[in-house]
């Protein structure tokens, strides 16, 4: 498909509107590491076009330059994410290994690997580095959910909870996070996130009897596959525009790429995992490589933008981490 | 003019602040408010005006509250069975005129 025309104000002009250009890192606590692209899944809105056909996997020598990387430097924390980050084989060394640094490790999770074969100790393995588990679940419901991730995936993924609750995740005391990520199921905005996490938190109660602790809502980014879908369903114009309209100074000054490094599989640094898929490795005289790592010049650096950048800024904001500017 | 609606004009709303401005801001501060979150939840409000829109058939609310429903966290069974409340509204109020008529035929027959 032909790439299609931008019909807003290139992203930086609503910087400058706001007196936010240049966007500036204001440090680098967060590690964000992509080990690929490969997953057993293919949502509807995944920005990185991932699936069980994907062989684009972080070699031996880029993960040997991220361990020592965390060896040396100081991040409060260790966000790993792909494709499916569980089915790259070293993942349970990086997260050992990181634990063992005193590193805090987060992983996006998209609960139904749980199942994958070799995968039957996973839970286990999370309690014991107490790692951070960000769980993809799109909606309370089957209908939503596997519209956005495929069918049965809504079953598999109240099953994966349920294991990970019985592990004590999501379970009040244990301290074992349990986070679930919404992202809509269409070409619209997320609900606000307090809002709908009470929702969540009923139904899957009341239904299921599975728990969590928070809710965090994301906002569809028009990257790859959903970018697609709003070219096919004939939505981008309107939904950029939206985006666009929504555009949130409050939101912006909050964006996860000021305080974050993305990591690709192949050893390139990012802004951010969304950059990453859409070729903008970090410039303006920072170094895009992790062999040529220089916090002093990444922690200040300028933060490359594009279009889709106004998916982290419209209404309440949207990261890894929900809403920016509740 | 090809047809009386057109999906483009719900972006021209605004045009009727023109001759009006008083009036119309008015209105848009009285209608912000009326949405913002009270007694009744934004998410409540949003399919309310849904089940309205669909009970006055006014193509940009329906286009502008399924939007806003989605968007406040319902779904399409909760905002089917708000629709199904305009609905019973709507037949009812049919229906329950249907004693007028019974009251007049009483009247003027034998």
């Amino acid at each position: 498909m032909a790439p299609a025309q931008n019909p807003v104000l290139p992203f930086d002009d609503a910087l400058k509107s706001c007196g936010l250009f240049p966007l500036t890192a204001e440090g680098v606590s967060i590690l964000q590491v992509n080990l690929g692209r490969r997953c057993n899944q293919s949502c509807e809105h995944c920005h990185v076009d991932a699936g069980p056909g994907r062989r684009e996997m972080m070699s031996d020598g880029v993960m040997e330059k991220v361990l020592s990387l965390l060896a040396r430097e100081n991040f409060s924390a260790l966000d790993l994410t792909g494709g499916a980050p569980e089915l790259h084989p070293r993942f349970r060394e990086l997260v050992s290994r990181a634990v063992s640094m005193g590193r805090s490790v987060f992983d996006r999770c998209n609960l139904t690997v749980l199942f994958e074969p070799g995968m039957e100790d996973l839970p286990a393995f999370f309690v014991r580095h107490r790692v951070a588990v960000y769980a993809s679940l799109p909606y309370y419901r089957r209908e939503e959910t596997d519209a956005v991730r495929g069918r049965g995936t809504f079953d598999k993924s109240v099953r994966a909870l349920e294991l990970l609750n019985a592990h004590g995740y999501g379970m009040e005391g244990t301290g074992l996070e349990l986070h679930l990520v919404h992202n809509p199921a269409g070409a619209f905005f997320p609900a606000p996130q307090a809002a709908l996490e009470a929702q969540f938190k009923v139904e899957l109660e009341k239904k299921h009897r599975v728990f969590f602790n928070r809710l965090f809502t994301i906002t569809n980014m028009p990257i790859a596959r959903f970018d697609s879908f709003l070219q096919k369903s004939g939505n981008r114009e309107a939904y950029l525009t939206r985006l666009a309209g929504a555009f949130n100074p409050a939101a912006a000054k909050g964006v996860m790429c000021r305080n974050m490094i993305s990591v690709s599989w192949d050893g390139h640094l990012y802004d951010c995992d969304f950059n990453q898929m859409a070729g903008l490795k970090v410039n303006h005289g920072a170094p895009d490589r992790l062999d040529d790592w220089s916090r002093k010049l990444l922690e200040r650096r300028e933060i490359m933008t594009a279009i889709h950048c106004y998916g982290c800024t419209a209404g309440s904001g949207s990261s890894c981490g929900g809403e920016t500017a509740p | 003019m090809d047809t009386y609606y057109n999906p483009d004009d719900l972006g021209k709303f605004g045009d009727m602040g023109k001759e009006s401005p008083e009036l119309w801001n008015a209105f848009m501060k009285y209608y912000a408010k009326v949405f913002e979150a009270g007694a009744l939840s934004e998410r409540e409000k949003a399919l309310i005006a849904l089940a309205v829109a669909h009970a006055v058939q006014c193509p940009y609310c329906i286009d502008a509250y399924t939007r806003a429903s989605l968007e406040k966290g319902s779904n399409r069974e909760q905002m089917t069975e708000a629709i199904h409340v305009a609905v019973a509204l709507r037949g009812g109020a049919s229906l329950v005129h249907g004693v007028q008529m019974r009251n007049t035929a009483e009247k003027i027959s034998f």
